[in-house]
Formats: C-alpha cells, structure tokens, sequence
C-alpha cells in the first residue's frame, strides 16, 4: 500500500450486505425452528401461588409449556452474578422461570414452545397465574425508606453500599472558603436499540451432544460459559455465533439472560431447533434499564474557583436484580472526577433494591449521571463566585505535563484510576472557540432584542476505555492470498470488520478487499471477554495489530528463504512480498501461504509447489523447522495494563419558547479525543449516534413507572425516542492526545458521544431561563412548571453571568 | 383450534408468489417467514419505527401494519431485497447510504432505504430540510441521522444523473472514490 490506511476514512465493508437485504440478524435465522414465548408477571411484585395450563394445551401447534418446576440441577439455580464486588452486601439474581416470587413486571414465570410464534402466544395467552400481589418498591427514596422490602430475607434494600475517599474531603470542605450543597438527580432510561435480544439454539445429540447457540449478544464467549455451566457441557460442546446484531448500547452485555438459558435448555429437552426473538414490549419492560440516579454533592472551594474538597452521596436504583454487580455506580463514582483534580474527594454510594427492571449499562455507563454531578457544580461555583463558567473549569483542570495522572483510586476494572494522556486546557480552548464562547454575549443581546430567549452550556468529561483482561487476534493467510481475519469480541453497528481490515491491510500490506473479518464466534476465537466500555479499537484492535505483526515476521522469512533474500531487504505491497528496490524479484502472498504448509499430496498447481519432490530441500531440518507450525497465520493478545483515558467536551447552544417552554437546540458541538483515529468516518459516526442519545436522554426519554411498579410508556407510541426532527446537526472537532499504552495509541470512542450531553444542554436551558436546572431530562411541562415555580421565588436564580472570561485565554 | 387459512397471490420484487396464510398474518411475517425475505425488519410491530417498511404499489407502507391478506389486494410490493436494478446495480439510495456511512448495525436501514426510494419518486430534489422531513417518520438508535439526512440528498444526485444520463453516467458523476474506498466494493 503506497498509503496508510490506519486513518482513513474507508467505507465500509459490512455495507454491501446490510444495504441490500443480505444482513442476517437473529430473527433472520433458523427459519425452520420452533418458537418461543413467554408467560410474564404483570405484576411488579408477588407471590406465585398456582400456574394452571390446562386450557393452554389444546392450542394447535403447542409442543411444550415450562415452568420452574421443570427445571433441575444449575438450572433450578438462581442465574450468576456476574461481577461480584465486595461492597455486594446481599446480591440477588433471577432464576430462569420465575420460583415462587416475582420482583418486576415482565419477569419471566413460564416458557411455551409451539409451531410458530402466534402460536405459542396463542398458548401463553391461555395459561392462567394465581399471583398474591405484594407491595410494589418504587424509585429510590422508597427503596432507601425500606417501609417495603423487595426481597424476602433482607431487612431493607441496600444491595450495595460503598464508600472512598482520597484525602479528608469533609475536613476540606469544612475548612474551605465557600461552600455549596446541590441535590442532582437524572431519571431512568435505557439502550433500546432497534433490534431486541433474541437466542436460536440447535442441539445435535449425536457424540455426547453439541450446542450451535445464536444470540443477539455483546459477548460470544461470555453466553457459551455461562449456558455451558447451566446445562452441565463443556465448554468444547458448546458454539456460540453472534450474527449481525440490531443495536446493544450496553444492554445486551448482560448474560445469561433467562430467555437466554432456556431456550437451549428446552432444545436439548425436545431435541428440536428452538428460536426466541424479542417484542418490543418485552423489550421495554423486561431487559435492562439505566441511569436513575440521585446525588448530593457537597462541595468546597478557594476564591479562584479551585475545588478544595468534593464530597459526594448517591442513590443508585439497581432494579429487581443485581446481575452486573455495581458496575454502574462504581463508574460514576470514579468517572464524576472528569478531567479535574479536586483536593479531596469522597463518594458514598448505596446501590437500592427496586421492583423493576434490571438497571446495567447503557452507553455511558455512569458516567452521564457523574458528568451531571460535576459539571453542573463546576456551574454553581462559577455563580456564586461571579466567574465565567469556563475559568472555572480551567482553573480545575488536569495540566498535560502532569500526565499521566493518579486519581488515587480503583476503577471499574479493578485497577488504578492512572489517565494515561489528554490535553484538557486545549480541549476546553478548542470548544470554546467551536461554539463561539466569546461572541455568545453579543448573540444572547441580539436575541433577546428580537424576544428570544437564548442559552449556552458546555461539559466536560473524561471516560476510561479499553478495560481489560483481553481480547485475542487471529490472522490468516489462505493460499488464494486472500486474509482471514478473527477477534472474538462481537459487533452492534460499530464497523469492526473495517476498521480491524485496516489494521490488517495497513499492518500486512494487502487490499481492503482482499480481507475478510469475522467477531464474536466461538468457532474462529474461542477467548475473549465482549464489547462493552469503548473496547473494540483499543483490545481487539491492538490484538490483531499485534498478530499481524507476528505474521507478517512470518511471512517475510518463509519468502526471504525462497527468495534467497535478507528478510530485512522484503517488503509487501498490495498482497505480493518483494525485494526492496527490484520488485520483480518477488512472490505472491498466496505462495508464500503454500509454502507454509508442506505437503504431501497436490491438488492444484499451487499446492504442487509445497509436495516433497518439487524442488531443493534441506535434508539437515525437517520440513517444518523446531518452533515453528505449519500454515501462514499469527495469533496474539492484548492485555492492557489499564484503562486508556478518553476526553472531550461539548458545548451546546439553545433556545427556549417562551410561550410553550419548547427546547431547540440551535447548535451543538463536540471536542473528542480519542487519541489516533483508525477511521474518522466512524468515529464521527459514533459520535452522532451518542450524541442523539444524549439529546434523547436530556429532554424526551424517561422510564415512566407508577407507584405500582407498571412501566407506563412500554412502547414506541410512549416512550419518546426521538426521529431525525428532534436531532440536532453535530459540529466536532477532534484531539488526538495518542495513548502511550497501547500499540495502535488509540483510545475508546463508542460511549464519548452520550456522556455529557444532559450536563451541557441542562447548563444551557439554565442560562437561557436564569434559573437553576437540577434534574434531567427535562420536558417543556417540566420547564412551564419550573419557570412558575421560579417566578413564585421558589427556585432560586442564576445571577447575570460576566461576559468575559479572564484566565483561559492565556492558558 | 386449527386456523383457517386463505391461499393469496402477493407479487413481490417481481415476482409472484403463492402462499397459505391464516388472516391474521402480518404482512411483515409473511414476507419474512413465509417468503423468506428477511431484509424487511420488525421492530416494533406497531407501527412506530418504519423498520417494516416496503413500498405498496411504489408507496411506503408498514408491513406490521398490514395483513398480507390485504396486501394481496394490492398489485405490487417491493423489499429492499428487490431495490437493486435489473442486472443487480446498486439504487442509488443503497450507494448513498454506503457512501455516507448512513448506517451503523443495519436493521432500520431496510425501512429508510425503502421510504427513501418511495420518496425520491415523487421529490426528485429535496432540500436538506424536506430530506430531513421525509425520514423523521422512521427511527434509527445508531446513527443520529445526521448521515441519513446526507445521504438523501446524495441519493437524490446519484437518481438525477442515472436518469439523465443512464447508470453508466452516474457513474461517471459521482464523485471519485475515496482514495481507501475499495473495501466497500469488494
Ligand atoms: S415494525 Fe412496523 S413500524 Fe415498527
Ligand atoms: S443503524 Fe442501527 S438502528 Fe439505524
């Protein structure tokens, strides 16, 4: 290749099929198989006393009804916690069917097999459920008033409590010059992405039984663990294949789901092929939500702005289960830093039992909500103090040459919360000058004239990516010259299989178009851990680099032998190995590749070059050297030492109707840096798509349960995902701080664009209104009611912010 | 309990098809199930996202929301699977998508391609805003639209030059491939 492919804006190869029908999503598959469904609580808590499906078995097509009482061994055990963490105070997790208690609407209680899946909900609508309802546990304030318990044997709902501290944070703030108290609170929402979870299991009892299991999961090989142990395999009878997969944002990082364990169970039972795919309202109701947070922060600091001491209480609402451990607040709590140093930091969280759905991440992770405690305090302090709110960030900020960075404390891997690099005075001098800070003043003034009622805010975030252990690379070469290529974590839409083609085809030598890339198969790469927390690039990424590294050594001495060349004088280009300088002097890939591999019998022209009569041996070696194993490929593995640190800010403008309280939002900009870029196309891509999902969870989305535990907006017509009239055009500009700790020096960039949307557009709806916002999302009843409450003296105002800012222009 | 089932004639993509189906089918079902044209995507079945999409005699239709008994009333349905022309040359919509990286995981792009084509139609040269109009009545949780919106506009180009100048000219017109481009024609 005469030029780099690692950043460039390649198109992508996953198009081809996705744009023309060729896709083969979960639903797609198995068209033979019977179907699934499941009969679900309606209610949020209660007893079951009696499953009566008599009047289900005569529904034409029904093969098979399950409830718990089938179930035995691992199977009639509660499902994994799958992090466990010491703060875990008393860690529940769901059985595959409901056993005797329900804890949240849309759990599942029995399993139907039928025909075809009219059938089967032709059978559950039949099956009758005799429930003792008990009392519902809803949001956090009742979780921690523990006046109702959740789960039977717990005194109350604290599933976790923990508390660190770097230095004496309430001594701090004793001590400090000023001091302010907010109560900071962002409601629940959820990944929701366009195609739910689904499972296709296909059992083959022949030789002791095997498992083919398709699931629309964030990790192959976590399902094929986790499903092996419930049904008692080993892992060797067990494949998991991730098809094309609609969508995860997080969500479909959990596992094993039930579905998830019962629909291979019951294919092994019924020796038949078994397929479940999700409806949306089970979607809504019965997966996983996130974000409902609340959080105190307590906060003191010196006259400039700078933070002394940062003391922080949250409420995490985990739902009816515990699945994924504390993960959620466990990010929040580390990543509420930012890119900022405050003095002393202490952060409190207790994570609350709730009869509802599951809460896990969902891009993001935390981090919004954390984002949302400081940004949105780094804004009070500019007011009280009469500061512009970007000095104040300035004065708080990380310097480069203090990299990398200690925040002292442990992150969500487990291990030191270090930032590796970033540069957060540019990224805040480069935002400001995006958005046109400066001039904002004289726009506010012409807009005011014309009875507009205009806003700006900006936050700023730092988000660790690319967590360990590992991920694994698999490079082959085939004797066409073709190049097969395998990572085990999985894809939703991110573009892996181009931007792993351009490592390989930019670390090897070789056209896009002659490599193929496979995720998320058991079959092709057997270890692995999935895609979760901005991953894919920084493991998976660095693996494959590393094994074509490997190859490509390989590659080059198999040629310089039978070139008679110095491999250090070999060089390839577009997929042929040639000497530097006289490039007829030289052989294609694929040769090399049959040369590999030497053989005894011949099958086509190519392979009778690599047979043992073809041309000079060495007698003194065997055919395939000590050390070395036949076939052109290159495995490798990466496992980082720690988390490489993304950065960025966003700066949003709106305006406010003054009549119906309706947020525009006029502009939106984004700095991001996620160290190098393999392919700016699809990171701007990921950008666009958190962003949405920021602006979606700022002022539309919420989970809207009552006080019963219904989830009251379970569908699209509800539940206000907002089409292409409510998102709004991205401005970014990129910063490529390299990381030091990986080979390729990126960083994760799949969660960036989510994360401080609703602290930026919150700061901005407070600077158009002039009062306080606190609580996200925010609706335009919410604003209508908050701006009579303001006018009533029961919220306070923000005073008149200074035009000006004094100290980041020299930084 | 069997169901009854009424035997129909659906012209799909060109070509007919007959199929048994009980009345409640869903279109969507049908095409995906019964016809095994798994291109056209649910996800919703009620009629909000647009990921069913197909065109009904030339016009967007949710196939959710549509018994294919009833759709067989009809005289033509085309899938995303029957986009392409005749000797299988990419619609210029499907070109734009690529082009302008409009798609992330794949599953709402069946029902924008569709609408869009549908569109395109009737509105040979939108605006960036009618463009953005035209596909806010469909969903997508990946990309933001911002591409989506692009590659309207972008299909629309590449329709005005295969229609004035027949696909070997649009060909011509388009810009030239990005220098890296050829992964995404292989
Ligand atoms: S599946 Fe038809 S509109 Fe959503
Ligand atoms: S590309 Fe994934 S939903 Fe649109």
């Amino acid at each position: 290749m005469s030029t780099r492919l690692l950043g460039a804006p390649v198109q992508r190869t996953e198009d081809r099929r996705l744009t023309t029908g060729g896709g083969s999503f979960l639903d797609d598959l198995g068209s033979d198989a019977c179907a699934a469904a499941f009969v679900r609580s309606p209610h949020a808590h209660a007893r079951i006393r009696d499953i009566d499906v008599m009047d289900a078995l005569d529904v034409d097509g029904l093969i098979a009804v399950y409830t718990y009482d089938d179930l035995t061994g691992p199977m009639a055990e509660p499902l994994p916690l799958l992090i466990p963490h010491p703060s875990i105070i008393d860690g529940r997790t769901p059985y595959a069917l409901a056993r005797e208690y329900v804890h949240h609407v849309g759990e599942p209680v029995a399993m139907v097999v039928a025909r075809d899946r009219y059938a089967a909900e032709d059978a559950v609508e039949r099956i009758r459920v005799d429930y003792e309802i008990l009392d519902a546990v809803v949001g956090v304030e009742k979780a921690m008033q523990a006046d109702r318990i959740v789960h039977e044997g717990m005194a109350d709902n604290v599933a976790a409590h923990l508390v660190q501290e770097v230095g004496d944070a309430p001594a701090a703030i004793g001590a400090a010059p000023n001091t302010l108290e907010l109560d900071l609170e962002i409601e629940r929402s959820a990944s929701i992405p366009m195609e739910g979870r689904g499972v296709y299991a296909r059992w083959d009892s022949a030789r002791g039984g095997g498992l083919r299991l398709y699931s629309s999961t964030q990790t192959a090989t976590g399902v094929r663990a986790a499903v092996a142990a419930k049904l008692e395999l080993q892992l060797g009878q067990v494949e998991v294949v991730v098809p094309d997969v609609g969508g995860g944002f997080g969500l479909k990082i959990v596992h094993p789901w039930p579905e998830e364990v019962m629909v291979p169970w019951a294919a092994r039972q019924l020796d038949r092929e078994i397929k479940w795919t999700e409806d949306r309202r089970e979607h809504f109701v019965a997966s996983a939500h996130e974000r409902g947070q609340q959080q105190r922060v307590r906060v003191g600091f010196d006259d400039g702005g700078r933070i002394l001491g940062l003391d922080v209480q949250i409420l995490h609402d985990n739902g009816a289960y515990l699945p994924y451990g504390v993960i959620v607040p466990i990010v929040t709590s580390t990543q509420l830093l930012g890119p900022y140093k405050p003095g002393a930091y202490r952060v409190e969280f207790h994570s609350l039992y709730t009869t509802t759905a599951i809460v896990t991440p969902y891009r993001g992770a935390g981090r919004p909500q954390g984002v949302f405690a400081m940004e949105r305090t780094m804004d009070a302090i500019a007011d009280h103090l009469g500061k512009d709110r970007v000095d104040v960030r300035a004065a708080n900020v990380i310097k480069p040459d203090e990299m990398p960075y200690d925040q002292g404390m442990l992150f969500q891997d487990g291990r030191p919360l270090i930032y590796d690099s970033g540069d957060y005075p540019k990224m805040l001098r480069m935002i400001t000058d995006l958005v046109g800070w400066d001039d904002f003043e004289e726009y506010r003034e012409q807009a005011r004239a014309q009875g507009r009622r205009v806003g700006i805010g900006l936050a700023c975030y730092v988000e660790g990516t690319g967590p360990g252990p590992y991920e694994g690379g698999h490079v082959q070469v085939e004797t066409s010259g073709k190049v097969r290529v395998a990572t085990g974590l999985t894809s939703q839409g991110q573009g892996h299989e181009t931007a792993l083609a351009q490592v390989v085809a930019d670390k090897l030598g070789v056209p896009m178009s002659d490599i193929e890339v496979t995720t998320g198969d058991t079959r092709r790469m057997g270890y692995s851990v999935g895609t979760f927390a901005s991953r894919g690039a920084v493991t998976s990424g660095s693996a494959v680099a590393m094994a074509t590294v490997r190859l490509r050594d390989k590659v080059l001495k198999i040629a310089a032998d039978a070139l008679e060349a110095d491999p250090g004088d070999l060089e390839i280009i577009d997929g042929r190995v040639q000497v530097k300088g006289s490039p007829a002097q030289g052989m294609e890939l694929g040769t090399v590749a049959v040369l590999s591999n030497p053989l005894r019998y011949a099958f086509d022209a190519a392979s009778a070059a690599a047979t043992q009569f073809s041309g000079a041996a060495d007698y003194d070696r065997p055919p395939v050297p000590e050390d070395e194993a036949p076939g052109l490929e290159g495995t490798d593995f990466y496992s980082p030492l720690r988390c490489t640190f993304a950065s960025g800010a966003h700066a949003v403008i709106v305006e406010t109707d003054p009549a119906t309280a309706e947020v525009r939002i006029l502009r939106y900009c984004v700095v991001h840096d996620c160290g190098n870029l393999i392919n700016p196309t699809l990171v701007e891509g990921q950008v666009h798509g958190g962003v949405a999902q920021g602006v979606a969870g700022a002022l539309y989305e919420r989970m809207a349960y009552d006080e019963g535990g219904q989830l009251l907006n379970a569908s699209f017509m509800d539940f206000l995902m907002p089409y292409a009239s409510e998102v709004p055009r991205i401005e970014i500009d990129h910063l490529e701080t390299p990381s030091p700790l990986n080979p390729l020096g990126v960083k994760g960039a799949g969660e960036a664009g989510v994360i401080p949307a609703s602290a930026a557009i919150a700061a901005a709806v407070e600077d158009a209104e002039g009062f306080r916002i606190d609580q996200m999302p925010i609706s335009p009843s919410e604003l209508f009611h908050l701006r009579r409450r303001h006018a009533r003296g029961e919220i306070a105002s923000v005073p008149r912010r200074p035009a000006h800012r004094s100290l980041t222009k020299e930084n | 309990m069997t169901e009854e089932l009424h035997e129909i004639r659906l012209r799909v993509n060109g070509i007919v098809h007959t199929v048994s189906v009980p009345a409640r089918r869903l279109l969507s079902d049908c095409l995906r199930h019964d016809l095994g044209l798994t291109g056209t995507h649910v996800g919703c079945e009620h009629g909000v996202c647009g990921a069913c999409t197909v065109l009904v005699d030339g016009r967007p239709m949710r196939s959710c929301l549509m018994f294919a008994v009833s759709a067989a009333q009809h005289e033509d349905i085309t899938t995303v699977e029957g986009l392409a022309g005749p000797g299988g040359e990419p619609h210029p919509v499907q070109r734009a998508f690529a082009e302008c990286h409009a798609l992330q995981c794949g599953f709402c792009t069946p029902g924008f391609l569709t609408l869009i084509a549908g569109y395109l139609e009737d509105n040979p040269d939108p605006s960036e805003e009618e463009a953005r109009e035209a596909v806010s009545g469909n969903l997508c949780r990946c990309t933001g639209y911002q591409n989506i919106v692009s590659a309207v506009q972008r299909a629309a180009e590449l329709r005005t030059a295969e229609v004035v100048g027949g696909p070997a000219r649009a060909a011509e017109e388009a810009p030239a491939p990005q220098p890296h481009s050829e992964g995404g024609h292989q």
